[in-house]
């Protein structure tokens, strides 16, 4: 037999190119193995050749028929609505080739000999991705350019606004790449193709949401007919691609050999999970574990939780800071200006207070109110950002330095001191202010964490880490520090204000 | 080479493999012997760079499986558990893809698929697609998929299995001629006549444990003890026993057989026929009783269940 060979370094191309290489060489394979797959290509070309000429007929009949009624409007806003429609039937197949060429594998056992090869996980990622997506976008690139090649040269005569044209054609882009990113992570989390069918509705249902929404918005738009495109649907557009992005981080690192064949069953075992989370915040980071004190808790088992915050902690931070200055900026404007009265009284100023209290936290200010609100808006960010990778704590808790930033130049504006605001928010922002910028970061940490996962940590114990870290700086620092806050806040504060605006 | 340290593989709470550690030589295969769920298939998984160990380390080829792990797959070829072949693919797009993952250039590609097509008698299913190959020729596929890249370290994963004794023989036949270029082989087997037969080293592991290991000769004499002679000669013994009993232990005898154990057959064997012959007792044959591996396999798995269940009962 021949000589042994030995892996060749001496003549390697950019590692860009390498890796690029090696991706469109698993995505080569798979386009041409769904290809020979009869119940893919039959779809594909019925879609493509046969829908077109459908919707082109559909479109024709209604808008004649709306055109007896004097709704012409309803008729030529059907037409681009259509197109997105064509559009969109073959890219749903891309959630089927994406579940057969990830999960698929997986079950017919043809992934190892893939696995055993020197491709890394990225290059089998992006292949597979990529192998996934093209088949149904050709598809349905193919379908619009039929469907529009139909109106254009039919009878219908209909010239579409190009911006318009663009944005369905992106739509149909990132929908798909939203639909394969999504089904790589429910792909990961299953080994049979019946159990990531049945997941995959966590997709399809809110993607036919998005679907519905976007036609009413072409209906509805008052820009519908604009050259610029609709407004809304740039919107739709940029934060699905924002999805993208995050799914994309989060398939990128579930898509590893690891996790792949570290999962024999798709097994749940709660009282486990419960136990191993449990574990981590009472003994987690302890140098001891025969007995845990208040002091040691503190000192090893808290600060590792704040530890592992790092980069969470300095993103929360800076979008603090970019969050009030954005509120001064919109108070900088003419239009958004309240115009506060000058010559206000300061009896009038502390009586508009405690009617602003009594409006938030019912008649009586107790500290029970302001912990319970303050303890609703972090809990709530905390589980939004569970399911928005992190981006909910930074979307809620903000928006509070927001309007601090407005309401600071309001004051201002009105010729009154910035100090006025110092003892109205200092007094207890000096617990409370700390406490949600900790709440935040933990947020964060918590919903990102599944995009990177420390190394020779897999995605799933990652989370469970740190979520034992969210609950133990909750138990810890966060509860404690919202009591002391609201405590501050009802019975310091409002004397503290008293006592500067000379209320009495 | 392979060389493995106190390798050791944790999945959540489940200890999979514990602290394993082999070395193999260039030119040697060593057999992974053990029950399924053993930890075979992970221990290798780990020495192919698939699975990252939790503890402990390994070289494959001179590599480190952690730090070089895109090195140590481009050495090693894998034929694992399940062959995973693409169905709708013909055999000659399978192993150019193959070829292409593992960087082969477009000549050496089919050169290497050719030949290996032709070592193991597939030539005429070059234009097959996959589907319609039978199981035998799927595993024989799922090998020379292995080799196409040359690598010095080949792990393979039931080698045999499902194959008729023809092709067995040819794929027995390849891995000897294999050996001859100093490649190193790690088999993990269920066919103990095969592991015998091929292996330089034997490893048993159970619940991710190597409970054993050494050579067969090396497992087989401290297992089952020194070697066990058999003698026949024409007529009868006539107190033989007795006779030769300062030079081996007699372990059985009939009315014309008996049967010892020795030491060092080498040096005992020449010195007892001539004793033997000087009595006036005719040789018929003087034959070593076959102790097989699995014998052996049997023994060991017994022995370590038995002190398991004596370290349970203690506890």
């Amino acid at each position: 037999m021949t000589a042994i060979a030995k892996p060749d370094s001496s003549r390697e191309a950019p590692a860009w190119r390498k890796s690029l290489a090696n991706a469109l060489l698993v995505t080569e394979r798979e386009v041409k193995d769904s290809f020979r797959d009869w119940r893919i290509l039959a779809p594909i070309i019925i879609l493509t050749f046969l829908f077109p000429f459908l919707a082109q007929f559909v479109a024709g009949q209604f808008t004649d028929f709306v055109s007896n009624y004097g709704a012409e409007i309803i008729g030529e806003r059907t037409i681009p609505f259509l197109l997105m429609i064509v559009g969109f039937f073959p890219i749903s197949i891309s959630l089927v080739i994406a579940l057969e060429t990830f999960v698929g594998e997986k079950e017919r056992r043809s992934l190892e000999p893939l696995l055993s090869t020197p491709l890394t996980n990225t290059e089998l990622y992006i292949g597979k991705t990529l192998a996934a997506m093209i088949p149904p976008l050709v598809s349905s690139y193919g379908g619009m350019a039929v469907y529009l090649g139909s109106l254009v040269l039919g009878d219908l005569a209909w010239r579409p606004q190009p911006m318009l044209v663009l944005q369905i054609i992106l739509l149909t882009t990132v929908q798909a790449l939203v639909m394969v990113t999504g089904a790589v992570v429910v792909s990961s989390q299953t080994t049979s193709t019946r159990a990531a069918n049945l997941l995959a509705s966590f997709i399809i249902i809110p993607m036919t949401l998005v679907i519905q929404g976007e036609s009413a918005i072409m209906f509805l738009a008052p820009d519908a007919d604009s050259p610029d495109g609709i407004g809304s649907l740039w919107a739709i557009i940029f934060g699905m691609m924002v999805v993208v992005g995050l799914l994309l981080r989060v398939g990128n690192s579930i898509f590893n050999r690891e996790e792949l064949l570290g999962r024999m069953i798709d097994g749940f075992n709660l009282k486990q999970i419960a136990a191993g989370i449990w574990r981590h915040i009472r003994w987690g980071d302890l140098r001891s574990t025969e007995r845990v004190d208040a002091v040691a808790w503190y000192r090893e088992g808290v600060a590792g939780s704040l530890r592992r915050l790092g980069l969470a902690s300095h993103v929360t931070v800076l979008v603090v800071l970019v969050s009030i200055l954005a509120g001064i900026y919109a108070g900088l404007q003419p239009q958004y200006q309240l115009g506060l009265p000058r010559d206000i009284g300061m009896m009038e100023v502390t009586t508009n207070l405690d009617m602003a209290s009594r409006f938030f936290f019912g008649e009586q200010p107790v500290v029970m109110s302001i912990l319970v609100q303050n303890w609703r808006v972090l809990a709530g960010a905390t589980i939004l950002a569970v399911f928005t990778f992190g981006i909910g704590a930074l979307l809620l808790t903000p928006i509070v330095y927001v309007l601090l930033g407005y309401l600071l130049t309001q004051v201002i504006a009105a010729g009154y001191s910035p100090l006025l605001f110092v003892p109205a928010v200092l007094t207890h922002g000096i617990v409370e202010i700390p406490v949600i910028l900790l709440a935040t970061a933990a947020a964060l940490k918590l919903g990102a964490v599944v995009t990177r996962p420390p190394a020779n940590m897999t995605v799933g114990q990652a989370w469970t880490q740190t979520l034992g870290d969210t609950i133990r700086l909750w138990m810890g620092l966060i509860l404690p520090g919202l009591v002391v806050a609201a405590v501050i806040e009802a019975n310091i504060t409002p004397l503290v204000v008293r006592a500067v605006l000379g209320g009495g | 080479m392979i060389e493995a340290h106190e390798l050791t593989k944790v999945y959540d709470q489940f200890l999979a493999v514990d602290r394993v550690s082999l070395s193999v030589q260039p030119g040697t295969v060593l057999a992974l012997l053990g029950p399924n769920g053993a930890g075979k298939t992970t221990s290798v998984r780990m020495l192919t760079s698939i699975l990252a160990p939790t503890s402990g380390w390994a070289r494959v080829a001179g590599y480190d499986v952690v730090q070089d792990a895109e090195k140590v797959r481009a050495s090693v070829g894998v034929l694992t558990e399940q062959h995973g072949l693409y169905e709708r693919s013909k055999a000659v797009e399978y192993l150019d893809f193959f070829g292409r993952a593992y960087g082969l250039p477009k000549q050496a590609r089919r050169t290497r698929a050719l030949a290996l097509m032709e070592r193991f008698g597939l030539t005429f299913a070059l234009d097959k697609r996959l589907g319609e190959y039978s199981k035998g020729m799927k595993q024989k596929l799922a090998l020379v998929r292995a080799m196409l890249h040359n690598p010095p370290v080949l792990l393979l994963d039931e080698p045999t299995s499902a194959m008729d004794p023809q092709s067995a023989r040819q794929v027995r036949d390849a891995i000897i001629e294999l050996l001859g270029d100093e490649r190193t082989f790690l088999i993990t087997t269920h066919n103990l006549t095969e592991a015998q037969e091929l292996a330089h080293q034997i490893a048993i592991i159970r619940r991710g444990r190597i409970i054993a290991s050494g050579t067969f000769d090396e497992l087989a004499r401290r297992i089952v003890g020194d070697p066990v002679m058999e003698l026949r000669v024409n007529g009868v013994l006539n107190g033989l026993a007795k006779d030769i009993a300062d030079m081996v232990q007699v372990e059985g005898q009939g009315e014309s057989w008996l049967r010892y154990r020795v030491r060092e057959p080498q040096v005992t064997n020449p010195a007892l026929i001539r004793r033997v012959a000087d009595l006036g007792i005719d040789i018929v044959t003087l034959a070593p009783v076959s102790q097989t591996l699995e014998d052996v396999y049997l023994q060991i798995m017994q022995e370590d269940e038995s002190k398991e269940v004596a370290h349970d009962s203690h506890r």
